[in-house]
């Protein structure tokens, strides 16, 4: 009973923080390419358009949801539905971090441990394909047509050096379960440097890492190799004929894939949950990062360019600094500060999906498929064989 | 609940099952396959076969249907149309197939040894660890066939494809 209990909670925080996440990576998107084409973003609604996200929920929920006529109606419909349902199940087996004392019951920071959940988010992958591309071809429509194709035959093509670059870490950690291949990535070389995937010895897996990213930048249909909704040639691609909410499934996918694929880049080559130094240190980073953030926040009211706002940054200060209090108390740091290690490595990999979309153009499809097959999958075959080499003999 | 899993995937899996034969557009046949698959796997994972279960969501649920759907999505086939039936099927269809299920049922019942009812869980060979033991030492040899087999079959198709370009 307590089992189902403990789950029910877990299930429902998870739940509760996804879907927040994923409603504010856009604004985050936003934001940052507006910065980085020297503009502002969201402004209006709600303080530096903070509440944007839900203004857009509510803009998407109350549109008109148009059913073409002519349209393949079942598949039509069935596609979203595959797209975000599949996209979303696979944070179910991500660990967050070590196993914690939660009121007496001892639990792991994750909803279900499986014993195969590399294998898991593999297959789950490989199945997303069929919701892109069965909304392209549904929608009887030449464009979409073109995109789900498009988009399929990425996919298919980038599985292979993707998985070529998990298997690296699944040698070195000999076992499928995300927590056991963040365990043994736990400890220090020399006192100092972290044993990180990405700082193997003696065969670091940058190259396995790099590989990864590249490869998931192609699965999650992300800048540069958004072929599949290339605006200029195919209008919106496999998602033209969506509107209202079916079209915020697709939105939703993309960026839940996208949140999946930096947790398992953080899982299998940054160590998980472990910190950056060793432990006794690295406990009051947090700490010190959100007194830095809450300086930097009341240092902002002297900026001449802030004069019209005196009410934001004090308040974002002050949230910053019961964030460096709560982070500090001992009770709470054997929750938070694996939290807050894994949270950071993931968010600066998902800034990283941004950063590149601000400053990449996209790829022509010829080179795209050039570059899989020419040249990241043989590298990815180089870096095994290297890797299984080191394996063997040391 | 082990059992009432194993009656819902059992019974979706043969109506995706019947499903793929009546369909007439071949897209819709395909996706009933998946759902054959897919609940496959579910029962693969109910016997303790945890790792065929995944391999058979991503090879066959994954990457062999993907390639099914999106050569039907290039060809762009449309819906099949029905071709007059026999009169030898119309008539003789039905007791026929029920002779044969019978007979099948007959050699199960009779000719194989008596098989004992099936637990849930109690069978832990089909870890990964497991299966890698045993395709690496007892089964090597036949292992190392397919993969020769597969190889033949790569370049034959790059063989193939060549042809065309020139």
């Amino acid at each position: 009973m307590n089992f189902f209990i403990v789950s029910l909670i877990k299930i429902a925080i998870v739940f509760a923080v996804f879907m927040t996440t994923l409603a504010y990576l856009q604004w985050v998107e936003r934001k940052v390419l507006a910065h980085i084409q020297s503009r502002t973003g969201p402004l209006r609604v709600g303080p530096h358009g903070l509440l944007q996200p839900l203004a857009d929920v509510f803009k998407l929920l109350t549109k008109e949801d148009l059913l073409p006529p002519y349209v393949n109606r079942f598949f039509y419909l069935l596609a979203p539905f595959l797209a975000v349902s599949l996209a979303l199940v696979s944070i179910s087996i991500i660990p967050f971090g070590p196993e914690v004392n939660f009121f007496g019951t001892r639990t792991f920071m994750q909803i279900s441990d499986l014993r195969v959940g590399i294998l898991f988010v593999l297959a789950l992958s490989a199945v997303s394909v069929y919701g892109i591309a069965l909304a392209g071809w549904s929608s009887n429509n030449k464009y979409s047509l073109l995109g789900g194709l498009r988009s399929s035959a990425q996919m298919i093509s980038y599985e292979l050096p993707l998985t070529l670059a998990i298997v690296s870490p699944l040698l070195l950690a000999n076992h499928l379960s995300f927590r056991e291949i963040a365990t043994s990535q736990a400890g220090y070389y020399l006192g100092f440097i972290p044993r990180w995937n990405i700082f193997q010895m003696p065969f670091p897996q940058i190259f396995a890492f790099i590989i990864f990213m590249i490869a998931g930048f192609a699965e999650t249909n992300r800048l540069p190799f958004d072929l599949a909704e290339a605006e200029n040639e195919l209008v919106a691609g496999f998602h033209t004929e969506y509107s209202s909410m079916k079209f915020a499934c697709f939105f939703m996918a993309e960026y839940a894939n996208m949140v999946t694929i930096t947790c398992v880049a953080t899982l299998l080559f940054l160590g998980g949950w472990h910190p950056l130094f060793p432990a006794p240190y690295s406990n009051w980073v947090p700490s010190a990062i959100a007194l830095l953030a809450a300086i930097v926040f009341f240092l902002q009211l002297r900026d001449p360019a802030r004069k019209r706002d005196r009410f934001t940054f004090p308040v974002f200060a002050l949230v910053a600094l019961v964030a460096a209090v709560l982070f500090a108390i001992p009770f709470l740091q054997t929750y938070l500060v694996p939290l807050f290690w894994f949270c950071s490595k993931a968010g600066l990999l998902l800034f990283t999906y941004i950063w590149v979309r601000g400053t990449l153009p996209r790829f022509r499809y010829d080179q795209l498929m050039h570059f899989a097959w020419t040249f990241l999958f043989p590298c990815a075959l180089l870096n095994l064989l290297a890797t299984a080499f080191c394996v063997a003999v040391f | 609940m082990d059992t009432f899993l194993f009656i819902v995937c059992a019974i979706v899996s043969v109506g995706c099952a019947v499903n793929l034969v009546l369909q007439k557009h071949p897209i819709s046949s395909a996706l009933s396959l998946i759902g054959v698959m897919g609940s496959l796997a579910v029962l693969y994972l109910l016997l303790g076969a945890e790792f065929i279960a995944m391999a058979q969501m991503i090879v066959y649920g994954g990457a062999v249907m993907v390639l099914f759907i999106f050569v039907i999505m290039l060809l762009n086939a449309g819906t099949e149309k029905t071709s007059a039936k026999s009169w030898f099927a119309q008539i003789a269809g039905f007791p026929l197939l029920s002779a044969f299920v019978a007979l099948l049922a007959f050699l199960i019942k009779v000719v194989l040894p008596p098989l004992h009812p099936v637990e849930f869980g109690s069978w832990v060979g089909g870890t990964a660890e497991a299966i890698g033991m045993l395709l690496f030492t007892k089964y090597l040899l036949p292992f190392e066939v397919t993969s020769v087999l597969i190889l033949i079959a790569i370049i034959g198709a790059v063989v193939l494809a060549r042809k065309e370009i020139d």
